[in-house]
């Protein structure tokens, strides 16, 4: 246990303190979420329906940011080898590593998407129901990223590869995620048949995610 | 011979060399037969003639799902047993199942507009279908960025196998949502629910294009292993040079 927490605080540090991505990823969101409304014009009414799906869009993007240097800096200064070395179970090293990132770049966008929801008219309701369905959902995004980030460890143009790699495979989070947001304010399904598949989803990617990294990183770091 | 000994690239370049033409030559006669059926075949009474999309639209979902089934294979044998060929298999295989995926999504949309009235719309089967073709090009994506084949390989086969997710979700996604495409009727429990008369030519343009798939992906394949040994003598003259 100890040596987890020990990389759970580090990365935690890192990402917070200047250099780290904690905070850019926010800001991330924040940007193209205010963009949208000059792309689509002010119409009020339109950006209510459309709020949660670009909330869910700009998240899906803002968590891929700092996903690129998840495992590359490690690989730079050499912890990653100390990591390889070490007697944790590099499964649960990586999905430590994981939940450390979504916990400075995923949970900062779930505080942060009923504020900027009421730019699009988010009322109550559907702000709660996209908190929650953000909650569950970004997990999932960062469990499926991992799986990019640590194939791309060894590249130079990882980040581009990344998101090529990994945006295909969140597209089930994100459709599920999105209908789960809707279904909440209005429509024809209740809101438990997208949110529970959403969860599903989640608890998959929490079992695929770590395993398939530990394996991509074995077999790089060869 | 066993499939051991075609590990040795050498052995494996002598059997695709001798397997190659006889793949293509049975291809042909299977495509003269095989479009000649289709031909005949008569019209759907409410589709009219372009029901005969489906002879090139069927077999190009079969071949973009076989494969990534192929490649999935091939994943297993890089990662499990370090098998030379995997390697070369699943980069041979990954720009042609990309291929045939593309050609299912261009005749599938064609096929819409007259049917559905519309190329494209986002329903379950085309949505993962459009995911299948995205990975493809992933996977590619993979193989050009890495420069150390060996290394490459190992990155794909994992993308593969997380991709291989998926082929189920292509086979089933007809049946777990209410789809625009319709149902599985070709390969179904208690028998097809398409007539002789357009499922036997079917079946001979699907034999057809398998078969066009096999020579390709030989074909291919022995390319792969001729570039590599053009690669290990550039760096081996490389070297030597300096």
């Amino acid at each position: 246990m100890k040596p987890l927490a020990a990389i759970l605080f580090r990365d935690m540090r890192i990402a917070v303190r200047v250099g780290g991505g904690a905070l850019m990823g926010v800001l991330f969101f924040v940007v193209v979420v205010t963009l949208v409304p000059f792309a689509l014009g002010p119409d009020l009414a339109l950006l209510k329906r459309v709020g949660p799906a670009i909330l869910w869009l700009a998240a899906l993007l803002a968590s891929l940011l700092a996903l690129d240097r998840l495992f590359a800096a490690d690989h730079d200064d050499g912890s990653l080898d100390l990591i390889l070395m070490g007697r944790a179970p590099l499964e649960i090293v990586v999905a430590t590593k994981g939940v450390a990132h979504w916990l400075s770049t995923g949970l900062p966008l779930v505080i942060a998407a009923p504020l900027i929801g009421l730019s699009l008219n988010l009322d109550g309701p559907a702000a709660a129901a996209l908190v929650l369905t953000l909650l569950v959902g970004t997990p999932a995004l960062t469990f499926i990223g991992l799986i990019g980030a640590a194939i791309a460890v060894t590249l130079r143009r990882g980040g581009l590869l990344l998101a090529v790699l990994v945006l295909p495979l969140c597209v089930p989070v994100l459709i599920f995620g999105v209908a789960a947001a809707n279904a909440a304010v209005g429509g024809p399904i209740p809101f438990g048949t997208p949110f529970t598949i959403l969860c599903a989803l989640t608890l998959a990617s929490l079992v695929v995610g770590p395993f398939a990294a530990a394996a991509a990183l074995r077999q790089e770091m060869e | 011979m066993a499939i051991a000994d075609l590990a040795n690239p050498a052995r494996f370049l002598a059997f695709a060399d001798r397997t190659i033409p006889w793949l293509g030559g049975v291809a042909v006669i299977a495509f003269a037969f095989g479009i000649n059926q289709a031909m005949l075949a008569p019209d759907d009474y409410q589709q009219g003639a372009t029901v005969k999309i489906m002879f090139l639209h069927v077999p190009g979902a079969w071949l973009g799902m076989l494969g990534w089934g192929v490649m999935t294979v091939a994943a297993l044998g890089t990662l499990v047993w370090r098998h030379p060929l995997a390697d070369v298999t699943a980069k041979a295989t990954a720009p042609i199942g990309a291929a045939f995926t593309l050609m299912c999504l261009v005749t599938g949309s064609l096929w819409g507009r007259p049917t559905w009235g519309t190329y494209w719309v986002w329903d379950a089967r085309l949505t993962s279908v459009l995911l299948l073709f995205l990975l493809y090009l992933g996977v590619i994506a993979v193989w050009r960025t890495v420069e150390d084949p060996s290394r490459a390989a190992r990155a794909a086969a994992i993308l593969t196998l997380v991709g291989a997710i998926d082929l189920p979700i292509i086979k089933f996604s007809v049946e777990w949502w209410n789809t625009l495409h319709q149902p599985a009727s070709v390969m179904r429990m208690g028998g097809s629910t398409i007539d002789k008369s357009i499922l036997i030519p079917l079946f001979i343009m699907t034999v057809a294009f398998t078969l066009t798939f096999a020579t390709l992906v030989l074909a291919a394949m022995r390319n792969e292993i001729l570039r590599r040994r053009v690669r290990t003598l550039r760096l081996i003259q490389a070297s030597a040079a300096s």
